[in-house]
């Protein structure tokens, strides 16, 4: 939370006016939808008849009673306490996100048959990709961020032109170059060598940003404590400043985790079995496309929902070590 | 007795167009208790820092310990080695313990193997006189405690002669004291120290020779007693009626 503040007026969602605007805008968008030939129409049938032929007196009367409903549910959300509501207004959410895939008439078996494969093959290879890749990149984040900061400029000029090329050009573009590319050079590399060092290159450079603010954010009087007792610039780093800059570049690395295991998905363009690549190829043999497509995106948000709740252990963690 | 350790000869050093230090010449010796006061923006920091060069100087000769210091010498960290420096802020290692903190200057540059560092580490704490502290984080301790700890980290390196930098300027009023008797204790043990400060008392109690800088330029230096009762310079008259007025 920001700042809890000791003043604590009504909730907004109990004023009248709130709510009767609630209501309004409601009606409005909900008759605009035009829900008469919906799943709501037919519950309106005791009012509106036969859904179908209810015409605009259906929709604005479907439009209406929706938008009650929905103004009820959040005034009745509004009297629960914090932790409550959040819980409540997401599991809502998530009701209708469902609902919305629900619509889309899935072929479920068709999914159940596939889904185990996906998971074994597909997000074992998702996370291996991005876990090698992220440790990879982290390494080179450390050395780019001591370049970047160097008075050499032989360093600093191939670390700022190493963090400009590689945060300058899409991704996709990047990995086509280095799989095709490399070969012309006459290096033939395979898809998952080329898959993870794009994803280094690429996310060691916008993470060299993370580790060059981490390193610039400690105090200089760390610094010249350090050189003052005769520590060298190696060990300096090493054990001085690295140490108390972790707690600083652990989460965003952390979240450059969470996005690379999603971007981890453009490698399924040169045939790397990852979670995208088998989405696709799964699906386009059936014909079962949206099936396999929404598949795998609840399997990525899953994946990342648990690193989320890791990343925040961590951040954790390091909170209450750091004094 | 009179052995230099550090030697400043003909210093001058600009911070771009400013100029901070003018022609100084200063001279340590073995044993020496040297107290620098002066207005802020004098240049006693700037002096004090430039002793082991964690500043640069651009003219002049500073030899300390049989070293000159420059640009490209060789073996700074060696020079630094032997000469402690005690900061306004501490600048303890906050992600280690204050063991650990004592311990990582012999163990890490010194060589010196882990029980002999931990034999010596509790020894300075005890002679600051927070061994039960040893265990604790720096951000667990008060600011006298932690600039108690800081004092032993610099003594944990043997050092030939320690430089204060304003080490009770952030310190609360009640704590300045305890910082101060470590520091008296230390000076009677014979320690060569060099200390910017404006605690007039502690000057009085222990120095050998008081250096007055204003502007960037020593403009008085002289025993305690003539410092104090009989000062020259009507700058250092100036200054002596201010800070003790009260």
């Amino acid at each position: 939370m920001l700042f809890a503040d000791t003043v604590v007026p009504d909730p907004a969602v109990h004023k009248p006016k709130v709510m009767a605007i609630m209501v309004a805008v409601g009606f409005v968008l909900f008759s605009l939808m035009g829900l008469n030939d919906t799943i709501f129409g037919e519950f309106m049938r005791p009012v509106i008849g036969e859904p179908k032929e209810s015409g605009l007196f259906g929709n604005l009367a479907t439009g209406l009673v929706i938008s009650i409903i929905f103004t009820i549910n959040v005034v009745l959300i509004g009297f629960l306490p914090f932790r409550a509501q959040v819980f409540v207004v997401w599991i809502e959410l998530l009701a209708l996100f469902l609902a919305f895939f629900y619509s889309f008439g899935l072929d479920f078996t068709f999914i159940r048959s596939k889904v185990w494969f996906m998971i074994s093959q597909g997000v074992f290879t998702t996370l291996y990709i991005s876990a090698i890749s992220i440790i990879l990149a982290s390494i080179v984040a450390i050395f780019g961020a001591v370049a970047k900061l160097s008075s050499n400029g032989f360093a600093n000029a191939i670390a700022t032109f190493y963090t400009s090329f590689f945060r300058g050009l899409p991704l996709l573009m990047q990995v086509y170059l280095i799989y095709l590319g490399l070969p012309q050079l006459g290096y033939v590399i395979d898809a998952v060598p080329a898959g993870i060092l794009a994803l280094t290159l690429c996310y060691g450079a916008y993470m060299t940003e993370i580790f060059r603010a981490g390193i610039q954010s400690i105090n200089k009087g760390q610094w010249e404590a350090s050189r003052a007792m005769g520590f060298k610039f190696g060990l300096t780093m090493r054990r001085i400043i690295l140490p108390q800059a972790m707690p600083l570049i652990i989460p965003p690395t952390g979240n450059q985790f969470i996005a690379m295991l999603k971007d981890s998905s453009l490698v399924s363009v040169i045939g790397v079995w990852e979670l995208m690549f088998l989405a696709r190829t799964l699906g386009n043999k059936d014909f079962k496309h949206m099936e396999m497509l929404i598949t795998a995106a609840m399997i990525y948000w899953c994946l990342t929902m648990v690193l989320e709740v890791i990343q925040s252990r961590i951040e954790r963690h390091y909170r209450t070590v750091s004094h | 007795m009179s052995e230099p350790i550090i030697q400043m000869i003909g210093v001058n050093k600009w911070y771009g167009d400013f100029k901070a230090l003018t022609d100084i010449d200063f001279t340590v010796n073995k044993g020496d208790k040297i107290v620098v006061c002066g207005p802020s923006g004098s240049g006693k920091s700037t002096m004090i820092r430039t002793l082991n060069w964690l500043e640069a100087h651009q003219e002049g000769k500073i030899i300390v310990n049989g070293h000159e210091m420059h640009a490209k010498m060789k073996n700074v960290d060696a020079v630094r080695m032997d000469v402690g420096m005690v900061f306004q802020h501490f600048n303890l290692f906050p992600h280690m313990t204050v063991l650990e903190n004592l311990k990582a200057g012999p163990m890490w540059v010194r060589g010196v193997k882990e029980d002999a560092a931990h034999k010596t580490a509790m020894k300075f704490l005890d002679r600051v006189r927070i061994p039960e502290q040893a265990d604790k984080y720096p951000g667990q301790l008060s600011g006298g405690q932690q600039q108690r700890v800081a004092i032993a980290r610099s003594l944990c390196m043997q050092p030939k002669v320690m430089l204060f930098d304003e080490p009770t300027s952030a310190l609360d009023p009640e704590m300045v004291a305890e910082v101060l008797d470590t520091m008296i204790e230390l000076a009677n043990d014979g320690m060569t120290m060099v200390c910017v400060t404006h605690e007039m008392g502690f000057a009085k109690a222990v120095a050998d020779r008081v250096v007055f800088m204003d502007e960037g330029k020593i403009i008085e230096e002289n025993d305690p007693h003539s410092f104090f009762d009989n000062p020259q310079n009507p700058r250092t008259q100036n200054f002596l009626s201010q800070i003790l007025q009260h």
